[in-house]
């Protein structure tokens, strides 16, 4: 089954600008799937469409067949959104956060109690369940936001961009978090602008655009399209001269950091060769940009407006 | 999806943020509610002696209560659905499932809970002064509970518009307390000139100040049942209105 279903979604707003021109989107129940494109590309409108928050202009939206038009209460109610910004209401206690969202979907308080105790729990914020919640720092911020978005138990949890700002150490933990989730059987779609984030937690992924989807395919499929990876090399003795070695194309910075593009029918076994030959030792090396980075970069750059 | 749960929620979250901060909602209306009786009905009131045969204190008590339950009603919703807006915890009860029609009857009853209860303090507050025995208890009740929903259903309709904490001040500051002042609280319309009169009749609020008046001491300058009707009549068209800008997204959604 389809946890989500978007066919010719279009979106004008009333300046007239046009932020989608019929999207096209199927996301299968159970998936972790990435939603990615740069600012103003359109993925916050189709999530705001999706989440009830924007009203759009035209298409259709189902949410495990469930028409967002024709039966919208059983839609919306299958639905988790963990937003960009802060809004919960920072006077109440992270405890009475979740159980009015539970409230909201029609649980019973006992039940709310029992659900709120789990993600509370799940997010290790239990401790802080009669905090009010602006005392909370950033991090906790964010995952009580999580834990409000799980406490209904939605089939299809909504991540717009759940770690901007957060520190690596909680990034990471709320990584092992979603993956958690995703592996309970909650289909997940991730907004992010970690490129490094869609790569290690999606199996999905589109790109949007201009308000149009410009890729749609497998994580994997799509990183198999790379045909250069970038790597940094720190050299164990500085050098004058950038080494010329055909087939690769090297850069000096400094004078022990060479730049390296290594093109896949190259491999790396043969640039140390050649670099060996050379007598130039490699103390450390390093992806110098993340590999779904440079294919973001390279289809966003294809999909620029003609000028005239 | 059990709406009734929805209700209680968002129900219980307006009464316990009102009686939460019950400093800036229940204490204010008590003091200036004293000065009224005090000033008004003790020491001036002395002087202008008796209206439609009831002591001036007796007289002005129906329309102090009812203007605290007016202002609050209206200033519980207005204020608190803005705030919603403001910090875009809206956001929460819209992607819910909650159907547009429990969020107005949500926000309506925490407003007209609060009316109810300033009204009740005031009208404890007033039996300080005054002995009133109310004429017909069940009729004043429901005039109260009428016009405290017309007002909260008014607040809600104004923090839908509302784009700034200014905008959600400027209809209770300039249009709610000069129509209370002119519905006949601290005077009887007879008083005036007939073209005054005549004007008067244009106010709502002066129907209900009266319709209140009545249950309460038996005294009123207009029909009772126009009164009914005019409130009953605001009341259908206010729902429906709320209603369609929910229905729409005014100020809401994008």
């Amino acid at each position: 089954m389809k946890a989500l279903s978007i066919r010719n979604l279009q979106k004008t707003y009333k300046g007239g600008v046009h932020a989608l021109k019929g999207i096209d989107l199927d996301v299968e129940e159970g998936d972790f799937f990435a939603l990615l494109g740069p600012n103003g590309a359109g993925k916050s409108t189709t999530i705001g469409i999706v989440c009830s928050l924007v009203t759009k202009t035209k298409g259709t939206v189902k949410i495990f067949d469930a028409d967002l038009d024709k039966n919208r209460e059983l839609a919306k109610s299958y639905i988790g959104l963990v937003p960009q910004e802060i809004n919960f209401n920072q006077f109440e206690t992270v405890q009475d956060i979740l159980l009015n969202q539970a409230g909201y979907y029609g649980i019973p308080r006992k039940q709310a109690r029992k659900n709120a105790e789990k993600c509370l729990r799940q997010m290790q914020l239990w401790d802080k369940r009669n905090t009010v919640s602006r005392r909370l720092s950033g991090g906790m911020k964010r995952r009580v936001m999580i834990a409000r978005a799980l406490v209904h138990s939605p089939r299809l949890l909504i991540l717009d961009e759940p770690t901007a700002g957060v520190d690596i150490e909680i990034r990471r933990s709320m990584w092992q978090l979603m993956r958690e989730v995703n592996a309970e059987g909650t289909t997940i779609i991730l907004t992010t602008h970690y490129l490094e984030e869609a790569e290690n937690l999606c199996r999905n992924i589109a790109i949007i655009n201009h308000g149009r989807i410009v890729e749609n395919s497998r994580m994997s499929s799509l990183l198999a399209r790379l045909n250069v990876d970038y790597f940094v090399m720190d050299l164990a003795h500085p050098i004058k001269e950038v080494p010329e070695i055909p087939g690769f194309s090297i850069e000096l910075e400094g004078d022990s950091l060479l730049n390296v593009a290594v093109p896949k029918e190259q491999g790396l076994n043969r640039l140390f060769q050649e670099l060996t030959k050379r007598d130039l030792q490699v103390l450390s090396l390093k992806n110098k940009s993340n590999r779904l980075e440079q294919l973001f970069l390279d289809l966003i750059d294809k999909d620029q407006p003609q000028s005239a | 999806m059990n709406n009734w749960i929805a209700f209680i929620t968002i129900f219980t979250k307006e009464v316990r943020r009102f009686t939460r901060i019950w400093p800036q909602t229940l204490l204010p209306p008590a003091i200036t509610t004293s000065l009224y009786f005090l000033i008004f009905g003790t020491l001036i009131g002395q002087r202008i002696g008796k209206i439609h045969d009831v002591s001036y204190m007796e007289f002005i008590v129906p329309g102090v209560i009812l203007m605290s339950v007016i202002s609050h009603s209206y200033a519980n919703v207005v204020s608190s659905f803005y705030s919603t807006k403001f910090q875009k915890h809206i956001e929460e009860l819209l992607i819910s499932p909650v159907p547009n029609w429990v969020i107005l009857a949500g926000y309506v009853s925490g407003g007209i809970a609060r009316g109810l209860m300033v009204g009740s303090v005031v009208a404890g507050i007033s039996l300080l002064f005054t002995n009133i025995l109310p004429e017909n208890l069940g009729l004043a009740l429901f005039v109260v509970l009428m016009t405290s929903t017309l007002f909260a259903l008014a607040g809600f309709i104004n923090a839908v518009f509302a784009d700034s904490f200014d905008a959600i001040s400027i209809i209770p500051n300039f249009i709610l307390t000069p129509l209370s002042y002119l519905g006949g609280v601290f005077y009887s319309v007879s008083m005036l000139p007939e073209i005054w009169q005549k004007i008067s009749m244009l106010n709502p609020i002066l129907y209900m100040i009266n319709a209140f008046r009545y249950g309460l001491i038996g005294v009123s300058d207009v029909d009772i049942q126009m009164a009914f009707i005019i409130t009953s009549g605001f009341i259908v068209v206010l729902i429906f209105f709320s209603l369609f800008l929910l229905h729409k997204g005014v100020g809401i959604k994008n």
